[in-house]
């Protein structure tokens, strides 16, 4: 029998949610298992037009993706759908992997009817196709999406507060103040906000806390107690004595790896005394009891086997300095990210690697010594790179919590592409906007701004950056302690669809001129048409560029607005009208605007006759033939892309995605960050959005940035590479190959010497050394040699020689 | 007792910024490769030595496989032009000792490569099952 769950998208008021698999949060449902009512089930979704407040299809998408991974029988997941909205970062790419690899089954239909199967707990889907026939089919288990709305208690909270809220009941803010309530002091970030997923609500949650922070910055640290400086216990006399705890990560380790049996493993290693398991490592409960055993059984060494470092070991690393230990005596073994989950098939072969990997982490632990760190001096100063919207916020924001800006735009003007604007999705005029921002920034004595600039070299690292910036023929060197990134986007232009071989096809942005200029072409139209994803959500470009469809439903109303009788057409393949504004595209449609779907393979053809006239051929989803349509004018929503930014990714070491835009630390976590300290990113450079999004981005990145900036000192050493001067010989090998220079000869005493300041712990120097005479702290030799040599130790005479 | 199916002992040296990341990206999604390697994080490829590599060789490993940032984008700006002309030379010496070539592969993986990540150990270990056991390390065993 096979399992078939169905998830059905948004839902009326009456239905209740029966999730039966959580809202994804974490990686996957913390506890349970997939079971179908009789076996396998199937999901499905129902969307709701009703209530519009559409609820995020990723959520349900990846329930679809988890339940399959997790039910150990085939299971069919077929969700029922209106439109597909993955107009996140990297979300359509994830819908793609859901229907081509997964083979979740995406049906487009408004569900009709739901009935319960007699004897059994089966539910019967009736559903119309795209093609008109009716459908009917069994599923064990259906899943209801639903939508977002503010719960009672917090609108009375609002009111208590004064805080004013809109017609879909969420908190009334404008675009150019996403984060402001209208009650000043008072900020909102998050669902109430309005319906948004995770990266969005934690950029808002920055954002709110930079406003704040303007507003409090003059009383920073008046009230700050330090935090106790933990006494460092000396350990260098003591032989090794390790702690090694296990996590579970609820199933997502437990599921495949014996955790227990790790545990007992790593009992039997050199050195440890002491092994616990537990659900999950990383919890407040965990973290105390970690400190608890630490002091019991005077552990002088950690290990924590879970998931990755590159996560949790800043965590780990705090909780043993509270508990008095030297932050470096801890090591993690990746058993998650680099174990369960990608052994899910073979639970015994993970089980092993599992064990092999800690007995690794607990040698390569006996090895560590205490590392010292020391203090560097902050330079209280910002770089903001671009002078658009978001950069000229993020600059307002770092000024307006008291520290100098320095905005550098490539242009010799301000405003960016927010200039080319006319308004916002609710309608905000933003020509005033940019004005009033523009000014804000020049009058600011905080902010400096550079136009006809741009940043050739960076120096340093967080706190203490130098960089240059080059303004028409001369160099300025610019001290700071963080930098921004928010360099921008720009629409990408089209090869098809006759852009630029006809005057009456426009993009986006040129309709929007047109309409500003009242340009007779398009205020005296009879007839207008819009494509959907031009250049977007194609194999060249698989993303979606998320303000295109908000933007032609706003200019097609606009059109209906100019003349009622102008026939108005949109073409679209999912029309991705998110959060509130849904009720944008209620209006449209209610204005009489008509709105055509086609797909990838049927794209809508645009031919020119003799007189320059148009002709737009597509096949219309209801009627199942093609249509001809002839605009007087058309829009193309095409893709926004990002240009020349290699240049600035090298300069701040950066990443990028592999669709062209920065590449945050982590999409959920750290929306604004970049794994490179000190360095932050805002606005169409990050990924496609409108301003409001761009504006609370900016806030955030600015948010982050003081975060840096307020401190005092920036703590540098840790992990550095020493070169013992007894065995050096000075040959110089290490000077040549350290990329930072932080290696200096010396020539009284013939040796070489690290800089610890400079070093930033990458260890070229150390294996080029011919006398092995450099020791990169954390990752000596001794170490990576030990730590192979565990990696291949024969598990069967290692178990027999622990007794 | 059953001949038992040759699993090849693959250590894996992955730079933490680049290819690690790759490879906890290729975790998140659930991508699966065989459990063979065993990994050890360093902070750049060019932390990885000859005499590390040789070290892994020597103990019994069947292959070896670096993974850095590519060109150009070295979290250490040129750590990884250490990394390539220390494995040219390494596969010379390593064909000069008679170990088959393609024991010894490094790869450039970037952060967001999840998928060629696990392509790459993938296709690695399937290599390295299909040359079998290490020559150097039946001539230590033999030894």
């Amino acid at each position: 029998m096979k399992t078939r769950t169905v998830w059905i998208l948004g839902m009326a008021a009456f239905l209740l949610s029966i999730a039966v698999i959580s809202l994804p949060v974490s990686a996957a449902p913390p506890t349970g298992n997939v079971i179908g009512p009789q076996g396998h089930g199937k999901g499905g979704r129902i969307d709701d037009r009703k209530d519009p407040l559409t609820n995020q299809l990723r959520a349900l998408r990846k329930e679809a993706i988890i339940a399959k991974e997790h039910s150990k029988e085939p299971l069919d997941a077929a969700v029922f759908y209106m439109d597909i909205r993955t107009h996140g970062k990297e979300f359509e790419k994830y819908y793609w992997r859901a229907r081509d690899e997964f083979g979740v089954r995406f049906i487009r239909s408004r569900v009709h009817t739901i009935d319960a199967v007699p004897g059994t707990d089966d539910v019967a889907i009736r559903y119309l196709k795209e093609d008109g026939t009716l459908e009917t089919e069994h599923f064990d288990m259906l899943v209801l999406s639903n939508g977002f709305e503010v719960s009672p208690k917090v609108l009375e909270l609002a009111k208590t507060l004064g805080v004013e809220v809109n017609a879909n009941k969420f908190a009334d803010t404008s675009s150019f103040t996403p984060v402001s309530t209208s009650r000043p002091g008072i900020y909102v970030c998050g669902a109430f906000q309005g319906p948004k997923d995770i990266p969005q609500s934690v950029m808002e949650a920055s954002a709110a806390a930079a406003a704040s922070s303007e507003l409090l910055s003059p009383a920073r640290f008046s009230l700050a107690r330090k935090k106790p400086v933990f006494e460092e216990r000396d350990v260098s006399l003591e032989t090794p004595r390790i702690g090694v705890f296990v996590c579970h990560c609820g199933i997502n380790i437990a599921s495949v790896v014996d955790v227990e049996a790790v545990r007992d493993y790593a009992k039997t290693l050199p050195y440890v005394e002491f092994v616990e398991n537990s659900l999950f490592a990383c919890s407040q409960d965990t973290q105390e009891l970690i400190k608890e055993r630490i002091k019991e059984h005077n552990l002088n060494r950690v290990v924590v086997a879970s998931c990755t470092p590159r996560t949790h070991e800043p965590t780990f690393q705090e909780t043993i300095k509270e508990a008095g230990l030297n932050k470096y005596l801890f090591q993690m073994a990746n058993i998650r990210d680099q174990g369960s989950w990608v052994h899910a098939n073979v639970p015994e072969a993970a089980t092993q690697r599992a064990k092999d990997q800690v007995r690794m982490a607990v040698a390569s632990a006996s090895l560590q010594t205490p590392l010292q760190e020391f203090d560097l001096p902050v330079t209280k100063a910002g770089l903001v790179i671009g002078g658009g919207v978001a950069g000229m916020e993020a600059a307002l924001g770092l000024a307006g919590q008291g520290y100098k800006a320095t905005l550098v735009e490539k242009k010799d003007f301000l405003g960016g592409h927010a200039l080319k604007l006319n308004q916002t999705w609710n309608g905000e005029v933003v020509k005033p906007y940019v004005e009033e921002l523009i000014k804000k920034v020049n009058d600011n004595p905080l902010v400096e701004v550079f136009l006809n600039a741009e940043v050739t070299d960076v120096d340093g690292f967080v706190g203490n950056f130098k960089s240059l910036v080059s303004q028409q023929g001369r160099e300025i060197e610019v001290e700071h302690g963080a930098a921004i990134i928010a360099m921008g986007g720009h629409s990408y232009k089209p090869t098809e669809y006759l852009y630029k071989d006809n005057p009456r096809v426009f993009l986006s942005l040129e309709m929007d001129q047109a309409l500003r200029e009242k340009n007779p072409m398009v205020t005296g139209a009879k007839c207008a048409a819009f494509i959907q994803c031009v250049g977007s959500r194609e194999p060249e470009r698989p993303y979606c560029s998320r303000v295109c469809c908000t933007h032609s439903v706003e200019s097609a109303v606009n059109l209906k607005e100019i003349n009622p009788d102008m026939d108005v057409y949109i073409l679209y393949r999912d029309l991705r009208t998110y959060g509130l504004r849904e009720n944008l595209y209620k209006e449209a449609r209610e204005k009489g605007v008509i709105f055509i779907r086609f797909d990838l393979e049927n794209k809508p053809q645009v031919a020119q006759n003799a007189k320059g006239e148009l002709t737009v051929t597509v096949r219309d989803h209801i009627l199942g033939i093609p249509v001809n349509l002839h605009p007087d004018v058309l829009t193309l929503a095409s893709a926004i892309i990002v240009k020349d930014q290699e240049k600035l990714a090298k300069l701040f070491k950066v990443p990028l995605t592999n669709d062209g835009f920065f590449l945050e630390a982590h999409m959920k976590l750290r929306p604004v960050d970049f794994a490179t300290d000190g360095v932050f990113v805002a606005g169409l450079a990050h990924y496609p959005k409108p301003m409001d999004e761009a504006i609370a981005q900016a806030k955030a990145a600015a948010a982050r940035a003081a975060v840096v900036l307020a401190q005092d000192a920036i703590r540098a050493g840790g992990v550095v590479a020493q070169i013992d001067a007894a065995a050096c010989s000075g040959c110089q090998a290490c000077v040549g190959v350290c990329p930072f220079g932080a290696i200096n000869y010396k020539e009284r005493e013939d040796v070489c010497e690290v800089n610890q300041a400079l070093c930033k712990g990458c260890g070229t120097c150390a294996a080029n050394c011919p006398s092995e005479c450099i020791t990169l702290f954390g990752f000596s030799h001794k170490q990576i040699y030990t730590q192979v040599d565990e990696a291949l130790a024969e598990l069967e005479a290692m178990e027999e020689a622990a007794g | 007792m059953a001949e038992k199916e040759f699993e090849p002992k693959i250590i894996g040296f992955f730079c933490n910024w680049c290819t690690y990341a790759g490879a906890d990206l290729a975790g998140v999604s659930r991508l699966q490769y065989p459990p063979n390697i065993r990994v050890i994080r360093v902070m750049c490829s060019g932390t990885v030595s000859p005499h590390h590599v040789l070290r892994a060789f020597q103990k019994g490993a069947d292959g070896v496989l670096i993974g850095g940032c590519h060109i150009g984008d070295c979290h250490y700006l040129r750590g990884n032009f250490m990394t390539i002309k220390r494995m040219r030379f390494l596969q010379d010496l390593l064909k000069f000792t008679g170990c088959e070539a393609g024991r010894l592969h490094l790869e450039w993986i970037s952060a967001a490569e999840g998928p060629k990540f696990a392509e790459t150990v993938r296709n690695f270990t399937e290599k390295i099952k299909k040359l079998g056991p290490s020559r150097l390390k039946l001539a230590a065993r033999a030894a």
